[in-house]
């Protein structure tokens, strides 16, 4: 059994406009000790499959229309409250995009991260400090214990986003999504940020949902990898078999620029036009607007995703005649 | 902390100053001759020399100016021409009923307000948010006299369960107390609670919403101390300094409402003073009652510090 598995999941949002898909149809698992790359343009669903997974989208005004989440056997979309809350920290653990704001400005640092181990174990206050400043150290944080006492504010957008790590980690999460944990950082600390992840990986063997727009990232971390585009994955393969055989033409786009970790990829260049609006997606393909391949059969239905080698799957109704 | 404190209360220093030369200068804004006017049409000439020398109004400007300051600085406000009595001490025996009837009401006031605020806010879209919402408004467009009218004709008139006026100090008997001042605190708490109910709405709504919210849930917190804690001790800063207004409208507030339930607070105090002309004592009430909301909003002020780190830490 997978660590998690998510299957047909779709979600929407109830705007001033009507009610928009933002994920449609996503299925992917995930074993244990796995880091499974999430790849797609800003507005592709990445932070929307996420939030599901966690059970924080703000509800309303999105809506789970569909689909299940299977986390350890259990469907997170039908569990209580009570049961999700306990999962989130020891179970399930998210580090967000916004390093400068997730922080709460008015607790201590150390207190939002024994506050963490609080909700969960039974630890003296004596240990839950120790634990804190141990987990704070292992995030690489300089003269940890003295940290503790300081406020948000007081430390660097790199130290904020170590200190986000070290709270989703102090309770030794089984699940870790990172979304966009180096984008707010310069080049040095991104690599040392993503260097501290693979290390806690294999030290606690937790598995990582790795979600970025960088392309060098996901060659440095992933060990198997997910494109999404327009709130639908549209390839999904081995870390090996995306950069040597990428298969869907979005995905060649999103390759066709030479990778490294030091290039934010925020504008993918590579490939013209821009993501539509979910309200403004063409029928059939959602990249039939911007595929250089596309041919009018494009227009007629959503190509379904089809496996073409063991573990590599993609969808587009031409992958025969491109290859 | 302290070093805010002090900030604080230096920064009081020229306030006070022109609050007391403002306050100087209100006797000689009567147009005419301020001694005839405060001696009244049916004065003799020999009253309104009386009152002329009395309040020093035959000296120099420049000399009166600097006697009120030496005064000033001895704690002598003068003596009010209507009780005779020096208006320090008139005023200081008013005070504590202003200041507990403004208390009772304060408390009532941030009671009502906070937790109708933050139910609605958790319940936005509600009926329980719109019925709050709509008793809110209720509170903020009827006037305190209004409200003060209806319940004196309600609880003391038809049901007899509270007294029509009066006051009972609270050190005499706290129960008696409670019987006179209810119905005042709660006439002047509605308008304000109102006003901080859709505050406290907001606030909380715009607080909910941010980043530290959600990681605060994705650590796995229970509700209780994701809004609690989180929510509250971030929207209560914002809240605070609204507060400090609260407190100046709740004591410019009880002027209506004590006269309305014959409360002998500053209130009545000065508008006595007011309409029988007894400028000594409106001047030093006046003072004395500004002194104490600025010394008020210094209290809001570190209050503020003290929720929130970012200002502690840039100022000390
Ligand atoms: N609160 C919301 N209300 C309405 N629409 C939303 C909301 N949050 C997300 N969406 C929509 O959902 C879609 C997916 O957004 P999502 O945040 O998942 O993108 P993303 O892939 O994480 O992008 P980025 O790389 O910029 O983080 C977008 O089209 C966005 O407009
Ligand atoms: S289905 Fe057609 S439009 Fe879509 S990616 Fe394939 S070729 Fe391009
Ligand atoms: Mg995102």
């Amino acid at each position: 059994m997978s660590l998690l598995t998510v299957s047909d999941l779709t979600t929407s949002f109830q705007t001033g406009g009507g009610e928009v898909t933002a994920v449609e149809n996503v299925s992917f698992s995930l074993e244990k000790g796995e880091i499974l790359g999430i790849v797609g343009e800003s507005g592709s669903g990445k932070s929307v499959t996420a939030l599901a997974i966690m059970g924080l989208l703000p509800r309303p005004p999105a809506r789970i229309r569909g689909g299940s989440i299977q986390f350890e056997g259990q469907d997170l979309l039908k569990l209580s409250d009570r049961s999700m809350q306990r999962l989130r920290g020891p179970g399930i653990a998210m580090v967000f995009q916004e390093p400068m704001t997730s922080l709460n400005p008015v607790f201590t640092v150390g207190e939002q991260i024994m506050e963490t181990i609080r909700a969960h174990e039974n630890l003296s206050q004596k240990d839950s400090f120790g634990r804190a400043v141990e987990m704070l150290e292992k995030v690489g944080i300089p003269s940890a214990s003295s940290r503790m006492t300081d406020y948000p504010h007081q430390l660097s957008g790199g130290q904020r986003q170590r200190v986000m790590l070290a709270m989703a980690l102090v309770c030794r999460p089984r699940l870790l999504i990172a979304d966009e944990p180096t984008t707010a950082l310069d080049v040095t600390i991104q690599a040392q940020i993503l260097e501290l992840l693979m290390d806690l990986r294999d030290e606690f063997g937790m598995a990582i949902m790795m979600i970025t727009h960088n392309m060098g990232v996901i060659a440095e971390t992933a060990d198997r990898v997910l494109v999404m585009y327009a709130g639908r994955v549209v390839e999904q393969a081995p870390i090996s078999r995306l950069f040597d055989h990428p298969l869907h033409p979005y995905t060649r786009g999103l390759l066709s620029c030479v990778p490294t970790l030091d290039q934010d990829q925020e504008r993918l260049i590579a490939i013209p036009g821009s993501l539509p609006e979910p309200s403004r997606r063409p029928p059939g393909c959602r990249f039939s607007s911007r595929c250089l391949s596309a041919v009018p059969a494009c227009s007629e239905a959503i190509p379904a995703l089809e496996t073409f080698e063991p573990g590599h799957a993609a969808a587009c109704i031409r992958i025969r005649d491109i290859a | 902390m302290g070093a805010i404190l002090v900030r604080r209360l230096a920064g009081a220093v020229p306030i006070l100053l022109i609050v007391s030369l403002i306050t100087f200068g209100m006797i000689h804004l009567i147009p005419g001759d301020p001694a005839v006017a405060i001696a009244g049409m049916s004065a003799t000439a020999e009253q309104v020399a009386n009152i002329r020398r009395d309040l020093g109004l035959d000296q120099p400007l420049l000399s009166q100016l600097f006697d009120w300051y030496a005064n000033l600085l001895r704690g002598d406000l003068g003596r009010s021409l209507l009780l005779g009595q020096p208006v320090v001490q008139a005023t200081m025996l008013r005070l504590p009923v202003t200041l507990a009837l403004s208390a009772y009401a304060l408390v009532l006031t941030l009671l009502i307000g906070l937790v109708s605020g933050v139910i609605a806010a958790l319940r936005q879209n509600t009926w329980i948010d719109q019925v709050a919402m709509v008793l809110a408004m209720l509170g903020i467009s009827l006037p305190s006299f209004y409200i003060g009218l209806l319940m004196i004709i309600l609880f003391a008139v038809d049901l007899r369960w509270l007294p029509t006026g009066g006051y009972v100090a609270f050190t005499a008997d706290p129960i008696g107390w409670l019987a006179t001042s209810t119905m005042p605190a709660v006439s002047l708490a509605l308008l304000l609670a109102g006003l901080l109910a859709r505050i406290t709405r907001s606030t909380m709504l715009e607080v909910l919403r941010q980043d530290y919210i959600r990681t605060a849930r994705a650590k796995g917190l229970p509700n209780r101390t994701v809004v609690v804690k989180h929510a509250l001790a971030n929207a209560l800063i914002p809240i605070v300094t609204v507060v400090g207004i609260i407190v100046s409208l709740l004591i410019s507030g009880s002027v209506v409402v004590e006269t309305l339930f014959s409360i002998p607070g500053i209130g009545q105090l000065l508008t006595q003073a007011v309409l029988n002309r007894d400028y000594p004592m409106v001047q030093g009430g006046l003072l004395i009652t500004t002194a104490l909301l600025v010394l008020v909003n210094i209290g809001v002020d570190v209050c503020y510090a003290m929720l929130d780190p970012r200002v502690r830490y840039d100022r000390t």
